[in-house]
């Protein structure tokens, strides 16, 4: 019972949000010189000016639009691409979103998995050299940019090596190097988090006390340290998520493929205005239903959330 | 008498491996403890008091190193040079801890899971050590927490650590060291943490559970007046030594060490209420580099030149009563010191 | 008993000088064996210990001087053209090499480390002071009013960067403080919240209390005291935050929206060389090698201050 009070709290809070970042994004669009929604469309035809106006209501007030706007957002509607004549934002971000979702979701199992052994073996190991490599390893992977990594990929794999294809996403061979290149940032994240988390939980005085009950030591680690030691995994593993799954702008436009993350770069660099909106409130809905899964699995692993 | 002795420990000894250089926390020590009696290891912090009652049990910290020549519990050795690995070691402290030997903790808030609920922490050495299932299991917690005074232990069992006060987390702390009527409980500090209002019933809750169950204890306390009431036996710890052991008679009538005669000075007692209390000046040995003589020589009043040459041998008064202290050297007499007695 | 006591005594210089009284100058009785040191020459020393930090500062210091006075030494600007001689290998003229353009690759990576640099250390410095304000702010009050702060924070964190850097730019036009504002705008929440985490927990404790007690002010409790308590995790945030912003600067400079060029960024430069890898890899190598060498310097500086200040995290 409370764990639902709790859920709908976080709803309502993030629907809040949510709102309150359309309205942020929209007003300030409208004062940037050159948008549409700032009612200069001079530098469009004069027949998308017409449906322009109709659409968002450019004569109104900004205040009438902004309500004009959420309404049409609220039924999928997000305007016509400014860019792309003749699309539908929605069009493009429904085929662009499952690519760079799919992508992401590889990138995310990845990092996730490989980021826990990896932390838990540096964290438990009992060779020294073990535990410094991961950790250099780490490192290096936390300070090399992850559009870097992608060309150093592209280089020694695609061209030198010619083992995985280079760019495009038509077969599974095609999702080895992106997803790579968008997982060894969070990998290295998500290693160093549970290696140091691990530690923290080994350094506690509930663990004495586990094994003075004759609890093995696999045991204690299994049933006290690991679940306490995924918390903070977890909360950053839920922003990892929404970032992943709205994609990385550099790795798609890199290995040209045809997402949703690659589209934001493109709406930016072409001034989009009506893509750029959607992709941001996309990408903040994301984010805040991330953040809410998040605490939900926090407040399961730790009672004091959710009783408190 | 030999052959009720639950407890032997000859010459422990135990090292940490630190930054600044090695730790001689404990130095050659031995004792041994008696079935069904309560004894009580007092010293101030950094003794080694804590640490020698820890690696008995083998839970210390990786960084440290634990040799004796000996030490036997309930007629089975558990001294770790006894096994061949650490593995065949862990196994056999795995059925001894929490079953025949288990620990009473000094902070009830740090030592509880925080994440897990009460009844699955309660019931865990009782899982570990018998083939009860958990329904079983389930109904012996609730009796272990009526048997502490915790009210309503149906509904408490699913509660979790923070939702009990500090000396409720104490109790449940005692209940899992009792879940299996142990021959010896290890008290380390168990009231230190606590208020001073709870310490006497928690300390009378020790006694009576253990007398009960016939368990031996060993209570490890930096505090004289704790052990006054509840011990049949006190050995003195001090810089790593015992330095003096007897019943509580002999040490609080007639106390021979100089460093325990220190201790008794610094508690009130009730019938003298006009007298002083005198405080220790000094303070304890660096054992990073301890003495090779006495280890209360820095701090004695009557210390003389052989102390700090030479750790004293033990003077034996009664077949109970022993202390380190060259005082009780013939030699001593003839000195320019003269012994205030 | 009587003759087992003797038997023992034996065996120890039988000399009665020895029995006689130890006067008290020969007794040690304050000894203290671990020197006594403060909060940071303590951690400074630890931080020594760390051959990776080490290494990563001495890179640091060495990357400051070359870009602060390299430019100044060198014959060649970072826009200067020389069109006969085109991507040159690195020689003794261009230890670099030069670019398609013929300007010479050393002098521009200097160039690129004024900028990545000053915009690391300027908006980790501007991020500290807001988010130590913000956060310490939120974390003492507590609350309603933290609790629509901190949905502020929600909501400038779920705007993506890239957005506030298209905003700023066509505001205020494609330069370096453009990227700074843009790096800044939501770069200070992640120090704020950390500090109003350290507050909140650290204002329940006794010298908070005592402090108030004392008749302190909110202001002199807030940052005489939690502030204070909580450095250590305030400046490991703060060193991480460097390496970040430089991060976000040369990725903004590798999509093309970052500054503009002719001006040298180490992004801007990746990208350029991007269009020659085939043919001129070398080119490639400089910027990556520095942008990957200074992250990763800044992030051993870090890992290492990490270690040094927290007292817990020492073997």
């Amino acid at each position: 019972m409370q764990m639902w009070k709790y859920i709908l709290k976080r709803l309502f809070f993030g629907l809040v949000t949510l709102f309150a970042l359309a309205a942020i994004t929209f007003f300030l669009m409208h004062e940037i010189p050159g948008s549409p929604f700032a009612g200069e469309t001079s530098h469009v035809s004069a027949a998308v000016r017409e449906k322009l106006i109709s659409h968002y209501g450019l004569d109104k007030s900004t205040g009438e639009q902004f309500v004009i706007y959420l309404g049409n957002a609220l039924k999928g509607d997000f305007g016509t691409s400014l860019n792309r004549k003749g699309m539908m934002v929605a069009d493009i971000i429904s085929n662009g979103l499952p690519v760079t979702a799919a992508l992401g979701a590889c990138a995310f199992g990845l990092a996730i998995f490989v980021g826990i052994l990896l932390g838990t073996v540096a964290a438990f190991t009992k060779r020294r050299w073990v535990s410094s490599c991961v950790t250099f390893f780490a490192t290096v992977g936390v300070s090399v940019p992850g559009f870097l990594f992608a060309l150093f990929l592209m280089v020694i794999f695609g061209l030198l090596l010619d083992w995985l294809p280079l760019v495009g996403l038509t077969s599974w061979k095609h999702y080895i190097m992106p997803s790579i290149a968008l997982a060894l940032g969070p990998i290295a994240n998500i290693c160093r988090l549970t290696r140091s988390s691990l530690q923290e939980q080994l350094r506690q005085d509930y663990m004495v006390l586990a094994r003075s009950k004759g609890t093995s030591q696999i045991k204690v680690i299994v049933r006290h340290a690991l679940k306490n030691a995924m918390i903070p995994v977890v909360t950053s593993a839920g922003p990892l998520l929404a970032t992943l799954l709205t994609g990385s702008f550099v790795v798609e436009s890199m290995f040209s493929i045809p997402g949703i993350g690659a589209e934001f770069v493109n709406s930016v660099s072409s001034r989009d205005y009506t893509m750029i909106m959607a992709l941001t409130i996309m990408y903040g809905a994301m984010i805040i239903v991330a953040g809410i899964l998040t605490d939900i699995i926090s407040a399961m692993l730790d009672p004091r959330v959710r009783l408190k | 008498m030999e052959q009720n002795e639950i407890l032997k420990v000859n010459g422990l000894t135990v090292d940490f491996a630190t930054e600044q250089g090695t730790v001689h926390a404990v130095r050659d020590i031995s004792f041994a403890v008696r079935e069904g009696e309560i004894l009580g290891v007092v010293g101030e912090s950094g003794s080694g008091k804590s640490v020698s009652m820890y690696s008995v049990m083998g839970l210390l910290a990786d960084n440290g190193t634990v040799t004796a020549e000996k030490i036997e519990f309930d007629g089975q050795s558990i001294n770790a040079s006894d096994y061949d690995g650490k593995r065949s070691y862990e196994k056999t402290m795995q059925s001894v801890r929490g079953n025949t030997m288990s620990m009473i903790f000094q902070d009830p808030m740090t030592f509880l899971n925080p994440t897990i609920t009460i009844g699955k922490q309660l019931t865990e050495p009782i899982l570990n050590h018998t083939k009860l299932t958990k329904g079983q299991a389930r109904a012996r917690a609730v009796e272990l927490m009526t048997l502490v005074g915790i009210p309503s232990p149906e509904t408490r069992l699913d509660q979790y650590p923070f939702e009990f006060s500090g000396g409720m987390r104490q109790r449940i702390i005692i209940a899992m060291a009792l879940a299996m009527s142990p021959k010896l409980i290890i008290a380390d500090e168990p009231t230190t943490a606590l208020d001073v209002t709870i310490q006497a019933q928690v300390l009378d809750l020790i006694k009576e559970l253990s007398k009960k169950m016939g368990s031996a204890v060993i209570m490890i306390t930096h505090d004289l007046g704790v052990v006054a009431s509840l011990c049949d036996r006190i050995n003195i710890m001090y810089g790593g030594k015992i330095v003096e052991t007897g019943t509580d008679k002999e040490i609080f009538y007639t106390p021979n060490h100089p460093y325990t005669k220190g201790l008794l000075a610094c508690i009130k007692n009730p019938e003298e209420n006009d007298k002083d209390l005198v405080p220790i000046p000094g303070s304890p040995p660096d054992l990073l580099k301890p003495p090779a003589g006495c280890p209360f020589v820095d701090r004695c009043e009557s210390a003389m030149k052989i102390c700090k040459l030479k750790m004293p041998p033990e003077t034996v008064f009664s077949d109970t009563h022993k202390s380190a202290c060259w005082l009780n050297d013939a030699r001593a007499e003839k000195g320019v010191n003269a012994h205030a007695r | 008993m009587e003759n087992q006591f003797d038997k023992k005594l034996q065996d120890i210089e039988a000399d009665d000088a020895l029995f006689e009284k130890l006067e008290d100058s020969e007794k040690d009785s304050e000894f203290i064996a671990v020197e006594a040191k403060t909060y940071f020459q303590d951690a400074w020393k630890n931080f020594k210990k760390n051959k990776l930090a080490t290494i990563g500062l001495i890179f640091i210091c060495l990357m400051l001087l070359l870009a602060v006075f390299g430019p100044i030494f060198s014959p060649y600007t970072y826009d200067q053209q020389d069109l006969t001689s085109r991507n040159a290998l690195p020689s003794l003229q261009h230890p670099f090499g030069t670019d398609k353009f013929g300007r010479d690759i050393f002098v521009r990576v200097m160039y690129g480390a004024r900028i990545s640099l000053s915009v690391g250390f300027a908006s980790a410095f501007i991020n500290l002071i807001i988010g130590v304000v913000y956060g310490g702010f939120c974390g003492y009050f507590g609350g309603k009013l933290d609790m629509v702060l901190m949905r502020l924070v929600e909501i400038i964190y779920s705007v993506p960067t890239l957005l506030y850097v298209i905003l700023v730019m066509l505001i205020f036009g494609s330069n370096i403080f453009s990227v700074l504002l843009a790096i800044c705008i939501s770069g200070w929440v992640g120090m704020a919240r950390q500090v109003r985490a350290q507050v909140m927990s650290l204002k329940e404790q006794e010298y908070a209390l005592a402090a108030k007690v004392m008749g302190a002010g909110d202001s002199r409790i807030l940052f005489k005291h939690l502030v204070v308590n909580s450095i250590g995790p305030i400046i490991v945030t703060t060193t991480h935050m460097v390496p970040s912003a430089i991060f976000t600067e040369s990725f903004l400079a590798f999509v093309g929206i970052g500054i503009s060029i002719p001006q040298a960024s180490w992004g801007t430069m990746a990208s350029e060389a991007r269009g020659l890898i085939m043919n001129q890899p070398i080119q490639m190598v400089w910027p990556v090698l520095a942008i990957c060498l200074t992250i990763l310097s800044l992030n051993f500086i870090g890992d290492g201050l990490n270690e040094a200040l927290d007292p817990r995290k020492r073997v």
